[in-house]
């Protein structure tokens, strides 16, 4: 079990209604379901996940999140998790807009740019960084929108998003992120888990 | 070679002999009429277990009937979805018990068109009443009934199917633990009422048919009853498939014969399929059953609102597409998905990339079959335990 799906699930209440948005092979959905007695559904574009997700008994819709969240009406979920995909979309703006219309509250993990290897890699080698959390090189990988934990803060505070708790995550440790320890933090968390809404 | 009309005089004598009940218990039809001590013919596979709890309902499309798998005992062909139920199928009959019964109005042994008018003593034609898609779902509930199946562990149906599916789902909440609608739609498109009506017009455009009175005389409008067949043909494949099967291969012959014989294979193809056909199919029930379809329009019944005909479902659906279908396109499968989940159903839908067309339900398609085996049996488990609890 990842580190990050415990600290999602920690995030959510029990006996909740929580949409998976990007939701794989299902095993979030499956942590959850078990664990937490979440009734869950997935949205996945991918085949081969769906098909897993249908075969353990999982609720998933096939189709593309960046273009067909509108299918679902506001404020049917109590939350809605977007794992490490945030980034991947054409306009994440519009995306995040319409998982805080459909969850009441949302919970998005981002991998953070902001990580000291990754300035590290940058800095001294000149080079765009490739490590365990952002495993592709520059001409294949899917995420076009990079961003760090700060980054994430400050579009928040703009867009008059409320931040409801962030939760910064390095290998097995976690800590709080607020505003008194971002810097520090976001120099040292590999992933940011943010509840806002 | 048998005549034609001794061929079908030989297989209606063949329909005696198959299971059906007769349902006494009148049923109104949404035109108005109400029939009772009706047949309703089916078939049925694998075994009811002791807690009654695998019991798949399957719904046949417009030219089906209830002989799913094995060899349909009428034609002496293979199974309709030969492909997907059976031993060790995606719906797996050692596992299973798959009902299927053959709609009202058809032709393989249930009340239809060509059944005797108990007014006149002979054979209905146009005197039937016109029968919709609500219609043939409540004398198929009757069926349930009789075999003491309170709930279904999943009923499917692709097409027709799937729409009457649906309609079995709103009108009867709570009758089936999941449902599996596939390649169809919640009320039919312009394109597939045009498309249908083409198929009558032929049909009606052959002097045999006669005012559908043709029963009576022993014979069938085969001319017409062929070109409404070729028509729903090209209908189920796709512009792409097609031209990959065909493309402008000629048929056993080295160049154009000048004349208006079927030169191309796409020509021989439909021609086959279009007479095969007649020797199996009544062309009064292609009338009655396209005009079922046509009516069909799930939101119409519930005042426009197909969120509300899914209100309070507890039922699991896997809604399926097929990217190349343009008969029942994946957009209208999707608002299905749409209302299931505005209605808060729980839903799962996938697309099945395939350039087979609408026929693709029907083939072996590996993507589509695991998927509706992941499905049943996951659902299988799931209900299980639900009852045990």
């Amino acid at each position: 079990m990842k580190k990050e799906f415990k600290v999602i699930a920690e995030l959510l209440p029990n006996n909740t209604r929580v949409l998976d948005v990007g939701c794989g092979d299902g095993s979030l959905m499956n942590f959850l379901k078990e664990e937490k007695n979440i009734e869950v559904r997935g949205l996945e574009l991918n085949q081969e996940n769906v098909q897993q997700c249908i075969r353990k008994g999982l609720p998933v819709i096939q189709g593309n999140a960046e273009t067909e969240l509108h299918q679902f009406p506001d404020q049917s979920f109590d939350y809605v998790v977007l794992s490490q995909t945030l980034q991947a979309f054409y306009n994440p703006e519009e995306v995040l807009k319409n998982l805080l219309r459909i969850g009441k509250a949302v919970v998005v993990s981002i991998p953070n740019f902001g990580y000291w290897k990754v300035r590290m890699k940058l800095l001294f080698f000149g080079e765009m960084p490739v490590t365990k959390t952002l495993p592709n090189t520059w001409y294949n990988t899917p995420n076009l929108h990079m961003c760090t934990i700060k980054d994430l803060f400050k579009f928040c505070y703009e867009k008059n998003i409320n931040i409801k708790q962030v939760v910064g995550v390095n290998e097995d440790k976690t800590s709080l992120i607020k505003k008194s320890n971002l810097e520090i933090k976001n120099l040292f968390s590999k992933l940011g888990i943010f509840l806002i809404g | 070679m048998p005549s034609l009309a001794g061929l079908f005089f030989w297989m209606n004598r063949k329909i005696e002999n198959i299971n059906k009940i007769i349902i006494t218990k009148p049923l109104k039809l949404d035109c108005g009429k109400t029939i009772k001590n009706f047949p309703l013919a089916y078939e049925t596979y694998g075994k009811l277990n002791e807690n009654k709890d695998n019991a798949i309902l399957i719904f046949h499309a417009l030219t089906g009937d209830q002989f799913v798998t094995g060899t349909n005992p009428v034609t002496n062909k293979e199974g309709w979805w030969v492909t997907a139920v059976g031993p060790g199928k995606a719906i797996d009959t050692d596992k299973y018990f798959v009902i299927c019964a053959n709609v009202i109005g058809g032709c393989m042994g249930s009340l239809g068109p060509k059944n005797t008018n108990p007014e006149n003593n002979k054979p209905y034609g146009l005197d039937f009443p016109v029968i919709t898609i609500k219609d043939m779902v409540k004398a198929q509930e009757s069926l349930l009934e009789h075999l003491g199946i309170k709930k279904l562990l999943c009923a499917t149906g692709g097409s027709m199917g799937g729409m009457q599916l649906l309609q079995f789902c709103a009108t009867f909440p709570d009758k089936a633990f999941s449902a599996i609608p596939i390649a169809c739609s919640s009320s039919h498109s312009a394109q597939n009422i045009a498309l249908n009506e083409l198929a009558r017009q032929a049909i009606m455009a052959d002097p045999v048919w006669d005012n559908g009175k043709y029963v009576s005389k022993n014979v069938q409008p085969k001319n017409g009853l062929a070109v409404a067949r070729m028509v729903g043909h090209i209908s189920y494949l796709s512009e792409k498939g097609m031209q990959e099967k065909f493309g402008r291969k000629l048929q056993e012959k080295a160049d154009y014969e000048f004349s208006f014989n079927a030169d191309f294979q796409v020509e021989s193809y439909l021609r086959h399929q279009g007479y095969a056909f007649v020797e199996r199919f009544d062309a009064n029930s292609i009338l009655y059953i396209t005009r079922a379809m046509d009516y069909f329009d799930l939101s119409k019944q519930f005042n426009g609102g197909l969120v509300e005909a899914f209100k309070n479902q507890n039922t699991k659906f896997l809604v399926i597409s097929f990217s190349s279908d343009w008969l029942y396109t994946t957009k209208e499968n999707k608002d299905i998905v749409i209302a299931l989940n505005s209605s808060g159903a729980d839903v799962s839908y996938s697309e099945i990339i395939t350039d087979k067309g609408h026929d693709s339900f029907l083939l072996n398609e590996p993507e589509f079959l695991k998927t509706l085996k992941g499905f049943v049996d996951s659902m299988y488990e799931k209900f299980k335990n639900e009852k045990r609890i």
